[in-house]
C-alpha cells in the first residue's frame, strides 16, 4: 500500500533523509525506529506530501503522491507528532470537520464519528473541548479523526510519546485491531524499542538513512549467540577490563549490568576470560551468560 | 464546495469561541474612529493670544475687540513687556502675540500705524491657519477704519464700491469640517488594516499551532482553504465598515450622499488588496507576531501615501509616483467622493478600475505564493 523508493530531502546543508526506500503492505504495522533527528518525521511528511522530496518516488495505494496528491491523500490517515487538531473545538466538532474535509456526506459523518469515538473510547467526552483533554486522550482523538474516513493507509508520528503506560497499552490494542480487522497499512515512528518489537517489521533509522530493516525476530536472530550479560564487581572496572578482552566488540551499561557484544563464536572464550579477570569472591560473584539479544542490542550494533 | 462550507463553519465556531478577539475586531474601529474624528482635525479655534498693548487708548481697544470678536483667538494674557510675551510663547502658553506700539493712536491718525503680530511657527499646520486668520482680521479692521475716515471727510461711502469682489462658495462641505475629510479615510484605513491583519493571523495561526499539518493531508485545495478561512473575516470587515460609517454619519455628521450599494461594492474591491497583503504576509511569516509586523510594515507607508493625513499634491513628485501603487489611495478618492460629493460611478471609474486591478494583482501574486506544504 505504501511504496517509497530512494527518497531524499535536504534542508540547506542538512541531509534529513537520504536514499530511503520502504514498503508497507495492507494489514502490516511497520515501525520506523530511531533517536531524535534521525529523519523519521521528515520521512513521514514526505510520504503524506506535506514536504516535497528532492528525489525519489512515492506511491500510496497506487497513486503517485507528487502527481495525484489529492487522490493519494484521500487514502491516508495521518497523526502528526504535535497535536494538530483545534483545541478550541470540541471532540465531536474536530472529527466532524476533518470528516467533512475528507468528503463524508451530511448523513454519513455523525454515525461514523460516534462509531469511531466509541472505538477509541472517547464517547463520554464528545462535547469536551480538545484543549481540555489529557495527552493520551488527545492522541486518541487524533487517531479517531485520522480513522474516521476509513483510510487504507495510516501514518503515525510518535503516537505514544508523552502518553501514560496504560493509555499506551490501549493505543496499541487499537492499532493492532485496526491493522488486522480493516486491512490497513500502518507506518509509525517511535523512539521506544518495546514498541518497535510489537511491529511486524521495523526499520532502524539514523542520520537520514535506514540502516537495517526486517522483522524484529529476524533482526534479533542475527545477533543470536553474540550478546553476553555480565554483572558483579564494581561496574566501571568490569567495563574497562571487559573491553580489553579479545573478541569483545562493544560494552554497554544496562542498568546494573553490562551487555557485551562479542564476535561470532567467541562467547565461550569471552566468558572464560571474564572469569579469569574477576576471580569469584564472596559477596559479589561475577555472573556472565549468553542472553537472547534485544532490539536495543540490534540498534546499538548498527552504530558506526 | 462542501469543504469550503466546512472551513467557513469551523472558522465561525472558532471566532465565536474567542470572545476577546471578536470584541477587539468590533470595538477597536469605533475607538479609532472617535480618536481620529476628534484628534485629527485642523480646525483652529481659540488660539491663546498674548497682548502687549503699549498704547492703551480707545483705538487700540477697538483693534483688540476686532480680534476678540473673531472666533479664532482668545485674548488670554495681557503682558507688560516684550520679554514677558516671549516667555509665554516659549512656554507654549500663548501661541501668538500682538504688540501695539505706544504711538499707535497718533500714527493711526497720520495713516501709518503698524502693529506686530508674533506667531509660534513650530507647529506649521496650526501656524499657517493662525497666520491667515490674523491677517484677515487685521485687514478687515483696517478697511473698516478707512471707510470711517472717508465718511468723516464727507465722502458718501454708500456710492463707493470695491472694484472687485471674490465671492467664495464652498461645495460639499461648506463649513470645511475636517472630520468630513478624515472619517472616510478612517473607514478605508480600518477596512484595509482589519482584513490584512486578520487574514494574515488567521492563516498563520494554523501554522503556529501545527493544525496546518493535519489540513495538508486532507484533500482540501489551497484556494478552498484560503477562501474559506477569510470569508468570515471579510464579513466582519464589512460589519466594521457599516459600523464606522453609521457612527461617522450620526455622530460626526458626515454625509452619506452616494449610493450605499456602490460604496459597499468599492469597499469590497479594497478588501481584495487587504486580503492579498494579509495572504502574502502569511506566506512569509511563521508566527502571528511576524505576520503582524509584516502587515504593519506595508500598512504604515500606504496610509501615509494614500492622502489620509496629508494631501498628495503637497508631496514631492517621487512620492506621488509611488502613491500610484498604493490601493488605499484610490479608495480614499472613491469613498470621499461617494460619501461627501455623492457622485456616481461615472465620476470615479478610473480609481475604481485601478483599485480592482491592484486588488486582483496583489491577491493573485499572494495566492501563487501560497503552498499547501510545510516547506
Amino acid at each position: 500500500m505504501i511504496q517509497a523508493s530512494h527518497l531524499s530531502k535536504s534542508f540547506g546543508s542538512i541531509h534529513a533523509v537520504q536514499d530511503v526506500s520502504l514498503s508497507v503492505a495492507a494489514g502490516e504495522i511497520y515501525g520506523l525506529v530511531g533517536s531524535d533527528g534521525a529523519g523519521k518525521t521528515t520521512t513521514l511528511r514526505l510520504l503524506v506530501g506535506a514536504l516535497k522530496a528532492d528525489a525519489g518516488e512515492i506511491s500510496i495505494c497506487g497513486y503517485d503522491v507528487r502527481r495525484q496528491g489529492e487522490q493519494a491523500r484521500a487514502q491516508i490517515g495521518y497523526l502528526s507528532q504535535r497535536f494538530s487538531l483545534y483545541e478550541d473545538l470540541t471532540v465531536l466538532e474536530n472529527i466532524r470537520f476533518f470528516a467533512e474535509l475528507r468528503g463524508l456526506k451530511r448523513d454519513e459523518w455523525l454515525p461514523r464519528c460516534l462509531d469511531i469515538l466509541d472505538f477509541v473510547g472517547l464517547s463520554a467526552f464528545k462535547e469536551r473541548r480538545a484543549g481540555q483533554l489529557s495527552g493520551g486522550m488527545k492522541q486518541k482523538l487524533g487517531l479517531a479523526s485520522a480513522l474516521v474516513t476509513r483510510p487504507k493507509v495510516l501514518l503515525l508520528d510518535e503516537p505514544t510519546t508523552g502518553v501514560d503506560p496504560v493509555t499506551r497499552q490501549d493505543f496499541w490494542q487499537l492499532l493492532i485491531r485496526i491493522a488486522a480487522a480493516r486491512d490497513v497499512a500502518v507506518l509509525l515512528t517511535t523512539p521506544y524499542m518495546d514498541e518497535a518489537s510489537r511491529c511486524h517489521r521495523v526499520g532502524f533509522m539514523r542520520g537520514g538513512r535506514i540502516l537495517a530493516e526486517g522483522r524484529p525476530s529476524d533482526l534479533r536472530a542475527a545477533l543470536q549467540g553474540r550478546i553476553l550479560e555480565a554483572r558483579g564487581g564494581p561496574l566501571p572496572e568490569l567495563r574497562r577490563r571487559a573491553a580489553e578482552i579479545e573478541g569483545v566488540e562493544d560494552v554497554r551499561p544496562f542498568g546494573d549490568k553490562l551487555h557485551l557484544r562479542v564476535a561470532p563464536g567467541m562467547a565461550e572464550s569471552v566468558i572464560a576470560a571474564l572469569s579469569d579477570a574477576f576471580p569469584a569472591r564472596a559477596g559479589s560473584p561475577l555472573e556472565a551468560r549468553l542472553i537472547p539479544p534485544t532490539l536495543e542490542d540490534v540498534f546499538l550494533s548498527l552504530e558506526r | 464546495m462542501n469543504r469550503l462550507l466546512s472551513i467557513i463553519r469551523k472558522e465561525f465556531i472558532q471566532i465565536t469561541r474567542d470572545r476577546r478577539t471578536l470584541v477587539i475586531i468590533l470595538v477597536i474601529p469605533i475607538m479609532q474612529l472617535f480618536l481620529m474624528g476628534y484628534s485629527a482635525t485642523t480646525d483652529i479655534r481659540n488660539v491663546p493670544l498674548a497682548v502687549l498693548d503699549q498704547c492703551r487708548c480707545a483705538e487700540s481697544r477697538a483693534l483688540l475687540d476686532a480680534y476678540r470678536a473673531a472666533d479664532y483667538f482668545r485674548l488670554a494674557y495681557s503682558v507688560q513687556s516684550e520679554a514677558e510675551l516671549r516667555a509665554l510663547i516659549e512656554r507654549g502658553d500663548a501661541r501668538a502675540g500682538i504688540l501695539i506700539p505706544p504711538d499707535y493712536n497718533t500714527a493711526l491718525a497720520r495713516g501709518e500705524a503698524q502693529v506686530a503680530f508674533i506667531l509660534d511657527g513650530s507647529d506649521a499646520t496650526a501656524g499657517s491657519t493662525t497666520l491667515a486668520s490674523a491677517t484677515l482680521v487685521g485687514q478687515q479692521h483696517a478697511t473698516a477704519l478707512m471707510f470711517e475716515k472717508l465718511e468723516r471727510s464727507g465722502v458718501d461711502i454708500s456710492r463707493l464700491q470695491p472694484p472687485l469682489e471674490v465671492r467664495t462658495r464652498v461645495w460639499y462641505n461648506p463649513d470645511l469640517v475636517s472630520s468630513h475629510f478624515m472619517i472616510p479615510g478612517v473607514i478605508g484605513m480600518i477596512l484595509y488594516a482589519v482584513t490584512a491583519v486578520l487574514t494574515a493571523s488567521a492563516i498563520v495561526r494554523e501554522r503556529e499551532r501545527g493544525t496546518i499539518e493535519q489540513l495538508i493531508v486532507t484533500p482540501i485545495r489551497p484556494w478552498e482553504l484560503v477562501v474559506g478561512k477569510i470569508i468570515p473575516y471579510v464579513l466582519l470587515a464589512f460589519v466594521d465598515t457599516l459600523e464606522v460609517m453609521a457612527i461617522g454619519h450620526w455622530w460626526f455628521g458626515v454625509p452619506v450622499r452616494g449610493d450605499l450599494t456602490l460604496i459597499l461594492a468599492c469597499s469590497g474591491l479594497l478588501l481584495l488588496s487587504g486580503l492579498g497583503i494579509g495572504l502574502f504576509a502569511s506566506t512569509i511569516a511563521n508566527t502571528q507576531q511576524e505576520a503582524m509586523l509584516t502587515v504593519w510594515m506595508t500598512l504604515l507607508p500606504s496610509i501615509f501615501l494614500s492622502g489620509f493625513f496629508f494631501p498628495l499634491e503637497a508631496m514631492p513628485q517621487v512620492l506621488q509616483w509611488i502613491s500610484y501603487i498604493v490601493p488605499l489611495r484610490y479608495y480614499l478618492v472613491i469613498i470621499r467622493a461617494l460619501l461627501i460629493k455623492g457622485v456616481g460611478l461615472a465620476a470615479i471609474w478610473p480609481e475604481t478600475l485601478a483599485l480592482a486591478v491592484f486588488g486582483l494583482l496583489i491577491l493573485g501574486a499572494a495566492a501563487l505564493r501560497f503552498r499547501k506544504r510545510l516547506d
